[in-house]
């Protein structure tokens, strides 16, 4: 299990380095979204229009993140379930994205997506919002403010940690777990 | 009218405003204690980190008076309205529902409710509460609200057994249940079981179960015996605090039961996260 530190966007070599149960401290930029953001992005690349953002090397974070007060960056930001964005997920890949945070485990097509794309799914603790908010610098809305907290918000972190659930080659760090217990 | 007492909805609105922001402030005392009892037994390194950082949590939180979880829930609203209460100046359930959007919006707590299931469109304010009411003997109005968070509840499941199933049948079910979770439902988990009743009322009872206080268990002592048989066997699931490893996979385990139909044996689990929020008072 080894520790590191990288910076967004993510670099193809440093992405495929990462081993199932290793810790990451990300900084730089991460942008949100959950169901329906990923809805509409997937709706768009199913109609061959082009995307409003830019996702080649993008780490995507599935949060909903509860509002502000005044002077904070953000209010609590914990992952959300990863699992019911499984749908979607593949088609990201395909645009380029190399990192996604969440919590809970993914479905088999989205754990081949990310070994045939060389991306990783990585775990945040999810019910520690507030910790987690320390590491977010600044939190602005890009896309979609319509759907309220599950607009596309584009998050500057420092030494946000996560942990390394699916790595480039196919390992499952909570398949590892189980088959331990 | 004799030994009728009367309580304005208006004290009703504003003391579930302040229930909901107290709930999504401060995790239960009896919650915080067991998370830190479970990191001194906890043997995986891992989880104790993972219980030592959702210790922390809250204490930032209620330090500054911001939301454990930005999952903030769907409100559930128990009332038990005595039945010498009169209540007076307007409409209960709106009354629940004005502090609902006053203590979400005041609060700065996530606004996580789509008018219509499929059509969406959010109400902005995280109504509609989810309203339960009782009439009790007496002249006071007890409040609660659960903020129930959405990751847990979607791993909650409920089955219609056949009676030949029974009890053996009911405790595989439960224990398929956390399994199923898994890491999914953020545990270590508070695990709500209800055994009896109807289709809708043993999901009741599951959901009741998780109001429980830990550290007590039901007062009959075959059914305290199930919550620690329970326990015991989700333990040994080794899934551990954020499904990372561990023996910490519950925090508790709560049973409720009702009597049944000679047809039916109904089993419910009601999954809650660590996060396991509830606020009350007594008007």
């Amino acid at each position: 299990m080894a520790e590191y530190r990288l910076t967004t966007p993510l670099d193809d070599a440093a992405v495929r380095r990462l081993r199932a149960g290793d810790r990451v401290l990300l900084s730089g930029r991460l942008y949100t979204a959950r169901d329906q953001a990923h809805k509409r992005l997937v709706d768009l690349i199913r109609a061959g229009e082009p995307l409003p953002l830019d996702l080649s090397g993008q780490v995507i974070y599935y949060v909903g993140p509860s509002p502000a007060r005044p002077g904070l960056p953000i209010g609590a930001a914990g992952p959300t379930t990863a699992g019911r964005m499984d749908p979607y997920t593949p088609a990201l890949l395909e645009r380029g994205v190399k990192g996604l945070i969440g919590k809970g485990r993914r479905s088999r097509e989205v754990r081949e997506a990310l070994a045939r794309h060389g991306a990783v799914y990585l775990a945040a603790v999810g019910g520690a919002g507030e910790l987690l908010a320390r590491r977010i610098k600044k939190c602005s809305v890009l896309l979609y403010p319509d759907l309220g907290p599950e607009a596309i918000h584009v998050l500057e972190v420092e030494d946000f940690p996560v942990i390394v659930v699916n790595d480039t080659l196919g390992n499952d760090l909570y398949e590892e777990v189980a088959a331990q217990a | 009218m004799p030994n009728v007492r009367e309580v304005h909805v208006d004290e009703v609105a504003g003391a579930v405003a302040r229930l909901c922001r107290q709930a999504n402030y401060h995790l239960p005392e009896d919650v915080t204690r067991a998370v830190e009892a479970a990191a001194e037994r906890e043997t995986s390194p891992v989880g104790r980190e993972i219980l030592g950082q959702i210790a922390e949590n809250a204490g930032i939180a209620a330090e500054e008076q911001v939301p454990l979880c930005q999952d903030t829930g769907f409100t559930v609203v128990y009332l038990e309205v005595g039945q010498d209460v009169h209540l007076v100046g307007g409409d209960l359930t709106e009354a629940v529902n004005r502090g609902v959007a006053e203590g979400y919006v005041g609060g700065f707590l996530r606004k996580s409710i789509l008018a219509h299931p499929w059509e969406g469109g959010n109400t902005g304010d995280n109504t509609p509460a989810v309203i339960h009411t009782e009439i009790v003997p007496g002249d006071r109005l007890h409040i609660r609200v659960l903020p129930k968070g959405g990751g847990s509840e979607n791993k909650s499941r409920l089955a219609m057994l056949r009676p030949a199933d029974g009890l053996e049948g009911a405790k595989r079910f439960v224990v398929e249940t956390v399994a199923m979770a898994g890491p999914d439902a953020c545990p270590p988990l508070i695990v709500g079981v209800g055994i009896g009743g109807t289709f809708d009322k043993v999901a009741d009872l599951a959901k009741r179960a998780i109001l429980r206080p830990i550290g007590r268990h039901h007062p009959r002592p075959e059914v305290a015996a199930l919550e620690r048989e329970l326990y015991d066997e989700i333990e040994r699931l080794g899934i551990g605090p954020q499904g990372l490893g561990g023996r910490t996979t519950a925090l508790w385990v709560a049973v409720e039961i009702f009597p049944r139909h000679i047809a039916s044996f109904p089993v419910a689990v009601n999954i809650q996260c660590h996060s396991a929020r509830q606020a009350e008072v007594v008007l």
